[in-house]
């Protein structure tokens, strides 16, 4: 199983480490010729406490399932993603811009509506969103920033560029496993980070908690933050015991915080104590019964109240998502020229909306070349693959769509670039994708890199780990600080 | 602190405490079976006796060997008071409360977790069974070692060891339950009964001793015969051993110190150390114990009862000033 990189290739697709000449990109050079330096049996060592260190940390991700919840560990693949910073310094300035643009759209909508003015269509995809919520109307969040968290997901495809697939602007997931693949890293490869000038990570809780910080309605020196979870049994829950406990706040359930009067109490062994900042965990609808969904067991009665009249921040805001949606995703490019007055830096993926006739009579005549997405779902569900699908999938899809077709937009295969991951039968290349974190309060702040997700079935697209997706250690690396070659540091 | 935290944090004390208690308890007993004579009345079904478990086990069991016994005290689901099922909840009260307890703590506790589901989804011989109890007694030493020597000493802090203390106040009453067992008054012993277990009485007590690591402190301190009343005396009043019920209580007003309206709470404290201090021990044998572990372990539930009410779930909120 010691690595051998000639026999290395990925036809057809962009690697990110190996080009297409069959050498290692420069930044990968070191790590790759490192990992080819190890024995069969070191490398299993290695792998092997790689499952070891996932176990003990406990990372693991909860999978649902009819016979029950099951906590899975992580699934990781040991050889890094690499990215050279310089390229990254440009994709991370495309991404602030992303969310600038945004949440300048969210405000607008809720409040002057300007954009909708000459756009009907617009106005009726606003309305007619599942994540419109009328509630919000006239609210004036600090920094007018609404989306405070967003986690935009990167492809790259076989010409090399990035291009952003989607914007998470709800509750997005997927920080925790980003840090903890680093300290797994290094953990159990102490020696790649030697020649490497290799970006951190680490400060992204720091960055969330000052964030967080600076949206509190009170001047206190040190206002009182909570992580609101769904709870114990919910997927994310690791993450969120995760952040509450790197940032040192405190991480509530629904029946730990009550509302009286408009503000917003932690129920504390001293009694009620008053809480500042909320970064909510939960979906919209579920938040407060007494606003939303009145079945919810989850959120907390009178809590929009209190966000409306500005006595508790709420992040993400309410409504947020209603950007968040794989429709508005195609007006992302104009929206950046019309409230930035600047060209986008990161392109979206080719679109057709199935809502616009010509466009849907291309989408049906193409189903065997497009993917198509609900605008709604998350996690890679209800999807069509056309390329990979039998024809009588993709009838009964064509059907579906033109039952709602509001519902439905289509972009033609992204060739997923591809990483080496490490399999019994040596390095092979699997698809990956690449999900950064953004963050917009007073400041706005991009991770060093992100979470690199694989679809570890060979061949496949997926990168969900609800289906079998892994994730791999992502690098920035400064080419500049990078020994190449003679395996020599500075 | 959250309410909930300090419940999760105060349960993870509890548990904690009990697996190392469990865990002792289970190894001792065994190693003293093999001293004691066939036929004695102390036997297997004891041990499930003094975990309280005795329904539990008739609904899974029908007839008493050591191979069920054990099993049912180490491995079975079924039994809520089975080590796996305590280590488990001690993991599930750790796990949500990650964000309190130091990460090294975590990783301490899910390895133990992880290590003895798949010990005991072996079969278990003696010496395994032996080693896997000696693993967990030591790792419930580190875990509260590194609870000890990495968190804040706070509010946090001040309920695990309230959850520990407590748990530990209540092993011990039941220790001293079992001992008195084989206290039989002497003149109620059938011949067959005093032929038995007279000589080994004295091993019955060391045994007990040994159940809370005591056996040398007791030396220490009496510097006598190991007799059942010295013991009895040890357990209950000593104010220098830590699995002395005097002294645990002494130790939970130490931590109460660091918490808030603790008014109630330390009454219960009071009243429980009126009962364990209070008491003659040599009537106390004379009488049977019964009725006075009744009335001791109702004093230890009533601080349990008080702490719940004071901070878990309190009756009234007020606001914080």
């Amino acid at each position: 199983m010691s690595i051998d990189w000639k026999a290395y290739s990925s036809p057809g697709f962009f690697d990110e480490l190996i080009s297409d000449s069959g050498k290692p990109r420069p930044c990968s050079r070191s790590p790759t010729a490192y990992l080819a330096s190890l024995s069969d049996e070191e490398l299993q060592r290695r792998q092997e406490a790689i499952k070891h260190a996932i176990k003990t940390m406990g990372i693991s991700f909860t999978v649902y399932s009819e016979a029950g919840n099951i906590d899975r560990e992580w699934p990781f693949d040991l050889i890094p993603r690499i990215i050279p910073l310089s390229e990254w310094q440009t994709t991370s300035q495309g991404l602030e811009q992303r969310l600038r643009a945004l949440n300048c759209f969210i405000h607008d909508i809720y409040n002057e509506g300007k954009v909708l003015r000459n756009d009907p269509f617009l106005k009726s995809l606003i309305v007619d969103s599942g994540n419109y919520r009328p509630q919000c109307v006239g609210m004036k969040p600090k920094f007018q920033v609404w989306a405070n968290i967003c986690g935009t997901d990167l492809v790259r495809d076989k010409d090399g560029r990035f291009y952003v697939l989607e914007d998470n602007l709800r509750v997005p997931s997927g920080v925790s496993y980003m840090l903890e693949n680093r300290t797994v890293t290094k953990r159990v490869f102490p020696e790649l980070f030697e020649h490497s000038e290799i970006l951190p990570n680490s400060d992204y809780p720091s960055q969330l908690y000052d964030m967080l910080s600076s949206l509190s309605p009170r001047g206190r020196a040190k206002p009182e933050v909570v992580v609101l979870t769904p709870g114990i049994y919910n997927s994310a829950y690791f993450e969120h015991s995760f952040l509450a406990q790197q940032m040192g706040a405190e991480l509530v359930q629904g029946s730990d915080l009550i509302v009286e009067d408009d503000r917003v109490y932690m129920k504390t062994i001293d009694g009620l104590a008053p809480v500042d900042v909320i970064y909510r965990r939960i979906d919209d609808l579920f938040l407060d019964p007494k606003a939303f969904n009145p079945d919810s067991m989850l959120g907390v009665a009178g809590l929009m109240g209190a966000w409306l009249k500005g006595n508790v921040a709420l992040a993400n805001a309410p409504g947020a998502g209603v950007a968040d949606d794989k429709v508005i995703y195609t007006y992302v490019p104009k929206l950046i020229r019309y409230y930035l007055g600047e060209e986008p830096i990161l392109p979206n993926v080719e679109s057709y909306l199935c809502i616009d006739p010509a466009q849907l009579d291309h989408v049906l005549k193409n189903l065997d070349k497009l993917v198509v997405k609900p605008a709604n779902e998350s996690g890679g569900y209800g999807m069509l693959m056309g390329p990979k699908a039998s024809k009588k999938e993709r009838e009964e899809f064509a059907a579906r769509i033109k039952a709602n077709p509001r519902n439905y937009m289509a972009q033609p295969l992204v060739y997923l670039s591809t990483a080496p991951i490490l399999t019994p039968g040596g390095v092979e290349p699997r698809h990956i994708d690449l999900r950064p974190f953004i963050l917009q309060g007073r400041n706005t702040y991009v991770t060093a890199g992100g979470l690199t997700r694989v679809a570890l079935v060979k061949g496949s697209y997926v990168v969900n780990s609800s289906q079998g997706g892994g994730s791999k250690d992502t690098w920035i690396v400064d080419e500049r600080g990078t020994g190449t070659g003679s395996g020599g540091g500075i | 602190m959250l309410s909930s935290v300090a419940e999760r944090v105060y349960w993870l004390g509890r548990y904690l405490e009990r697996v190392e208690n469990a865990a002792r308890l289970i190894n001792v007993y065994s190693t003293m079976l093999l001293d004691l004579p066939s036929g004695s009345h102390i036997g297997w079904s004891l041990l499930i006796d003094i975990t309280g478990a005795n329904e539990d086990y008739q609904r899974v069991h029908q007839s008493v060997d050591e191979k069920q016994v054990v099993k049912f005290l180490l491995a079975e689901g079924r039994n809520p008071a089975s080590v796996i099922n305590c280590v488990s909840m001690m993991r599930e009260n750790a796990r949500t409360t990650r964000e309190i307890i130091p990460s090294e703590a975590w990783e301490l506790i899910n390895n133990l977790y992880l290590t003895l589901k798949e010990d005991f989804s072996r079969t278990i011989s003696r010496r395994l069974r032996q080693q896997a109890l000696e693993t967990a007694i030591g790792d419930c030493q580190r875990i509260f070692g590194v609870l000890t020597g990495c968190m804040n000493h706070d509010t946090a802090f001040a309920f695990i060891q309230l959850g520990r203390k407590i748990e530990r106040a209540d092993m011990t009453s039941r220790i001293v339950d079992v001992g008195s067992i084989s206290m039989l008054p002497a003149y109620s012993r059938t011949t067959k009964q005093k032929r038995f277990l007279e000589p080994h009485e004295n091993i019955v007590w060391m045994n007990v001793l040994r159940c809370v690591s005591g056996y040398q402190a007791y030396r220490q301190r009496t510097q006598s015969q190991v007799k059942g009343e010295d013991v009895v005396k040890f357990l209950l009043q000593d104010q220098a051993f830590p699995r002395a019920l005097g002294y645990c209580l002494d130790d939970i007003v130490q931590h109460l110190g660091k918490l808030p309206k603790n008014v109630d709470v330390l009454r219960a404290v009071a009243r429980a150390k009126k009962v364990t201090l209070a008491v003659n021990v040599g009537d106390l044998l004379e009488r049977g114990l019964l009725e006075f572990i009744d009335e001791l372990q109702i004093s230890i539930a009533d601080i349990h009862e008080e702490i719940n009410n004071t901070w878990f779930r309190p009756v009234e909120l007020r606001k914080k000033a």
